[in-house]
């Protein structure tokens, strides 16, 4: 086994960064501060390359499975004999993959920016923002236990807050950090509570420890745990449900995602960084890595399959009605996540019965290089137009070629076209789910179909409709730091699903024989097509009829009338039903009980602390009339009542 | 005996010999308060380093007196804080008439505090507590000009004489049902009888008075508003602190076989006390009387550690308390500075406040992260311990209750936060430059907040100190 300390660097070089630049950039780094950052996350790119080199190809493997590497570690904190809170770094499949996509995704979007964010006042504090959140993420994803995950956690959530709210002096900007923040917190408690039932149970807080004491049917952590019950439910339900529940806050799972699309008020390259390869992805990678003991407990993977897909279908039917070309990546990245998490739910442990896991993994690997890619696309394309609506773009196909490119593979590889990225693992996911529920197989097969009709939809009104405006050639594509990252990623995004998934990555280490099956292909990549054709009938040319017709029911008869009558009855479909009949009342579920319910719980909060306002009246007679009163119903109470 | 009596009551014997210094600088001719002051700090940090020389443990006095490393250690905590809250208040001392009486009520206190943690016995505890109380009822009316400084003076000095009064009562009680005030006799001689509970009641309404657990807080957002920020943040750490550590020793070796009676009365006084401080800081707009309310919310949670009722409990709530020195400090500092330099207290006027003055914004968002228990502040640890302390004994509603609180009061901690960064002001607060030792005092109060969470060997240490219950 070689020795893996450097990995201590992959995290800290960033933080370094955020340090230096934080602390200094305003001073002296204000036009460099761009190239400093991303030197550091170049250099902690090529160590995890190089990491997972090392540990794929050369030494990784002990006995023919991968297993688990500790790095620096050292115990933090001794309560007691058994029980201690170790901090280190945790390498194994998952982790090394993650790291290798955090920061290579990371590198990319800080090129991408000395471009982007070219002239902007706090050049030097967003970078030194990106450098501390980039940090939190990967020290987040090789977290030893579950308490440095915690902290790192949180530390995501705070720097996220940053990076949303960096344009602060716009308020929907403000807003909108404040509601990711609050989100995300309100779904933290469920985990902080979460860890405290599972480490308590469990008697130890480090993940390896834990696993194999859960997991094992005989020990006798794992008898007090499924004994103790609390409402009829056992605490380890309960424990992995409310982590889950921090998990669907930090993945914009169902109900909890409402933070999400507000989230698209910071700059761009950060909603590629935070909302496709990073943060979003926090809640799945913390399913995976205690993902043996999901296993454990059918209830709980219940609750994991189907909160995954219903985010998953809500979030398409959503994106086929937006118009904010950033919403709709936002949506669809919402989409894709309940992908990876159903995929994970339909999964089982070992071997075969473990290919959900591989195939969520595979997805989030390839979904984090297509889905920046596009949000860096929609980076270029906001730069150029100067509006994230749809209807202000239009034949920029000329215009930006790179972009046009890259934004056509990217939609191809996320719906599922072979032999981009994404239909490799998008296969693999529906295979798993083909095998273990075929209900929400259905489901999924749609959600896909849907996908592929969304993205394109928001392809052909960028790149084709209309006839772009000549006045908006003032100047070109962008720079080339903008450029580059965009044909790095776009290469991603054709080889990435050529990565052979399973020999690397599976729930029990022990690399599984891959076997594609071209028949079970044909349905989805079938429906795909499909989809597109679709959207390229109704979106390929300027048309005003789809705006015209979801706007005013009465006027749709006639234009009806006057125009192809197929063409009409895509629109009905699409327009009309999906938009009216789902998609409106799913945006409204959306906007006033889910939003709602949140708001409610503030003004409740709030009225009633007005309402007690007058208990606090300054009259210290008063005060002291409570005072007894307290200690009078602490009497009744404990001398009559409680015996 | 008279060596033991040095050694074992060191602390003590500092602090009075400062205030007689104290009192013979009265005596000489006129000095500048500034000379004062670097003289008293300059002793106040002498204090600090000499408690840290030497641990030792024993009993005094007919068991009047004890001392161990723990006590030692507590008292540390509470000189420390001292010191740091005489740094802080430079610029508003600076060109007060009465410096030195100033110092005298706050070091009366400080002994009297030093005392209570000391007493071996009920009474000894009560006198401790008097004299910890009197004087700062004085020092509350220390903004001489202001009416609101003499009310919230009269409001201290008339509900600590209600709360007093029943704590007599409620010793008497016990007096009258086990014939010992002694500490270490009292154990064997409680039995739960109903009568040793209502005395008990009397009791814990007077410690909750001073730590001010709902519904005994009401004193506490007038007197925080009213009094000077130096006494206000004072009485919001040094003496809730101290209270708050005989309170748990208390708790866990004399009263232990009312072990279920108190659970269950800290049960349902920490949820109210969360409740009620969460409900009433969302709406202040004075920035001591929302730390005011956001103190009763933090107390809140310290009893959730205290129904842990084990070693890790114990542990918890010291080592929150240290943090909470160290955050809330911070926080009133800052408040100080901007106080004392432009007299404006309202959570409003700090909008923009980080236009004109970013490294005090920086310094208060860090400790309100803090008190928030964001990671990795170290306020994080110090809830995330108390929780743990608490979920010991497997009271899932009780940690469910109050880790829903902690997202309410992440809203008004981020209120502040936002309002300083992100509200715009066309008046913020002018620049403001940090004379040199509030400013070591601010700095030593974030690295506290940044560093104490993460070297683990301070929590050790802690825990060492407690014995197993």
């Amino acid at each position: 086994m070689s020795n893996y300390s450097y990995i201590a660097l992959i995290p800290l070089l960033p933080l370094a960064s955020f340090i230096l630049l934080g602390l200094w950039g305003r001073k002296y780094f204000k036009t460099s501060a761009g190239i400093i950052g991303t030197a550091s996350l170049l250099a902690s790119t090529l160590l995890s390359l190089y990491a997972a080199y090392s540990y794929f190809f050369v030494d990784g493997k002990i006995n023919g499975a991968y297993g688990k590497v500790e790095v620096l570690k050292y115990t933090w904190l001794q309560f007691s004999p058994g029980l201690s809170i170790d901090m280190g770094f945790l390498l194994d499949p998952i982790s090394i993959m993650m790291i290798v996509v955090v920061s290579f995704v990371s590198l990319m979007v800080h090129l991408f920016s000395i471009g982007y964010m070219k002239g902007e006042e706090r050049f030097a504090t967003y970078y030194s923002f990106l450098g501390l959140f980039t940090f939190s993420m990967l020290g987040l994803v090789l977290s030893t236990n579950i308490f440095q995950i915690y902290i790192f956690w949180e530390l995501v959530g705070v720097s996220s807050y940053l990076l949303i709210g960096f344009y602060y002096d716009r308020p929907s900007a403000v807003a909108a950090a404040k509601k990711a923040f609050i989100v995300t917190r309100f779904a933290d408690f469920g985990f902080l509570i979460g860890i405290l039932i599972l480490g308590f149970y469990g008697g130890t807080l480090d993940f390896g420890t834990l696993l194999q004491r859960l997991t094992s049917i005989q020990s006798s952590e794992f008898i007090s745990i499924t004994r103790a019950s609390f409402l009829g439910v056992s605490m380890l339900t309960w424990g992995l449900l409310l982590v889950f529940m921090g998990g669907a806050g930090k993945s914009a799972l169902f109900p909890l995602h409402i933070w999400l699309p507000d989230a698209m008020e910071g700059p761009t390259p950060v909603s590629a960084l935070i909302h496709a390869a990073t943060m979003v992805v926090a809640g799945v990678y913390l399913v995976a890595r205690l993902f043996p003991l999901f296993a454990m407990d059918d209830a709980a993977l219940q609750v994991v399959a189907y909160a995954g897909i219903l985010s998953a279908l809500l979030a398409a039917i959503i994106a086929c009605t937006q118009t904010d070309i950033k919403r709709v990546l936002a949506y669809s990245t919402m989409s894709q996540i309940g992908f990876m998490m159903f995929a994970l739910g339909v999964s089982g442990y070992g071997e075969s019965k473990g290919l959900g896991y591989t195939a969520s993994m595979f997805h989030l690997f390839t979904h984090a290089f297509f889905k920046s890619l596009l949000f860096l696309c929609a980076g270029s394309i906001i730069h150029l137009v100067h509006s994230n609506d749809m209807k202000n773009m239009g034949g920029l196909r000329k215009l930006m070629p790179v972009t046009h490119f890259g934004f056509l593979i990217a939609c191809l590889a996320i719906s599922g076209i072979p032999p981009f990225a994404g239909f490799f693992s998008k296969e693999g996911i529906l295979m798993a789910t083909y095998e273990s529920n075929k209900f929400i197989f259905f489901i999924a097969l749609f959600t896909s179909a849907l996908t592929a009709f969304y993205m394109f939809r928001l392809y052909f009104s960028i790149f084709w409709n209309k006839e772009a405006s000549t006045e908006k050639t003032h100047h070109g594509e962008g720079s080339l730091s903008m450029k580059v990252p965009l044909i790095i990623l776009t290469a991603c995004s054709i080889l990435a699903g050529f990565v052979p998934f399973s020999k690397l990555i599976t729930t029990d280490g022990i690399p599984l024989e891959e076997h594609m099956n071209l028949l079970f292909s044909i349905a989805p990549v079938g429906l795909a097509l499909l989809a597109i054709l679709l959207a390229a009938n109704l979106y390929k040319k300027a048309n005003t009829r789809p705006q015209k017709l979801s706007q005013s029911l009465g006027t749709l008869y006639i234009a009806a009338k006057r125009k192809f009558y197929i063409d009409e009855v895509y629109l009905f479909i699409t327009q009309k039903v999906v938009f009216n009949l789902i998609g409106r009342p799913a945006a409204w579920i959306d906007r006033n009980i889910i939003d709602g319910s949140v708001n409610l719980l503030a003004t409740v909060t709030g009225k009633t602390s007005q309402g007690i306002k007058g208990l606090q009246s300054g009259s210290v007679q008063n005060y002291a009339l409570y005072f007894f009163s307290g200690i009078a119903a602490l009497a009744v109470i404990f001398i009559y009542l409680w015996k | 005996m008279l060596n033991d009596f040095f050694i074992l009551m060191k602390q003590e014997l500092t602090i009075a010999v400062i205030i007689f210094i104290l009192l013979f600088l009265k005596l000489g001719k006129d000095r500048s308060n500034e000379t004062i002051m670097h003289v008293v700090n300059a002793l106040l940090l002498f204090n600090v380093i000499f408690g840290f020389i030497g641990n030792s443990q024993g009993i005094l006095f007919n068991e009047m007196y004890r001392t161990n490393p723990l006590m030692v250690l507590e008292k540390n905590i509470l000189s420390l804080a001292m010191l740091i809250i005489s740094m802080q208040s430079w610029s508003w001392l600076k060109t007060h008439k009465h410096v030195i009486e100033f110092y005298l009520l706050l070091l009366s206190t400080l002994l009297g505090m030093f005392f209570m943690i000391s007493g071996g016995t009920l009474l000894m505890f009560y006198l401790g507590l008097e004299l910890s109380t009197i004087p700062l009822a004085a020092a509350a009316n220390f903004n001489l000009t202001k009416r609101q400084s003499s009310e919230a003076a009269m409001k201290l000095i008339i509900s600590s004489a209600f709360s007093s009064g029943l704590l007599l009562f409620g010793i008497s009680m016990i007096y009258g049902t086990t014939g010992t005030l002694v500490f270490s006799q009292l154990p064997q001689l409680l039995t739960n009888t109903p009568l040793q509970i209502f005395a008990f009641i009397l009791l814990l309404a007077g410690f909750a008075f001073k730590i001010s657990v709902a519904p005994f807080h009401l004193w506490t957002a007038d007197v925080y508003e009213g009094a000077p920020v130096a006494v206000t943040s004072y009485l919001s750490v040094v003496s809730k602190g101290a209270v708050l550590f005989v309170f748990v020793s208390v708790l866990y070796t004399v009263f232990k076989p009312l072990a279920t009676a108190w659970y269950n009365m800290l049960f349902i006084l920490s949820l109210l006390t969360i409740i009620t401080g969460n409900l009433f800081a969302i709406r202040q707009d004075n920035f001591k009387r929302f730390l005011a309310f956001s103190s009763i919310a933090q107390v809140g949670f310290i009893l959730i550690g205290i129904t842990g009722s084990s070693q890790t409990g114990s542990t918890s709530v010291i080592y929150f308390v240290l943090i909470y020195v160290f955050s809330n400090l911070a926080a009133f500092g800052v408040v100080s500075l901007v106080s004392a330099l432009t007299g404006k207290e309202k959570i409003s006027d700090y909008k923009s406040f980080y236009k004109t003055n970013p490294v005090l914004s920086w310094i208060l968002t860090i400790a309100l992260f803090s008190l928030a228990g964001v990671p990795p502040t170290a306020g994080f640890f110090g809830k995330f311990f108390l929780l743990l302390a608490g979920a010991s004994k497997g009271n899932y509603l009780l940690i469910t209750i109050a880790s829903l609180n902690m997202i309410i009061s992440f809203y008004y901690y981020l209120r502040i936060v936002k309002a300083i960064f992100m509200d715009p002001n066309e008046q913020p607060i002018a620049k403001i430059t940090i004379p040199v030792f509030p400013r070591i005092a601010l700095y030593a109060c974030v690295i506290g907040v940044l560093f104490i969470g993460l070297f683990s060997y301070v929590y050790e240490y802690i825990h060492s100190l407690n014995s197993p219950f």
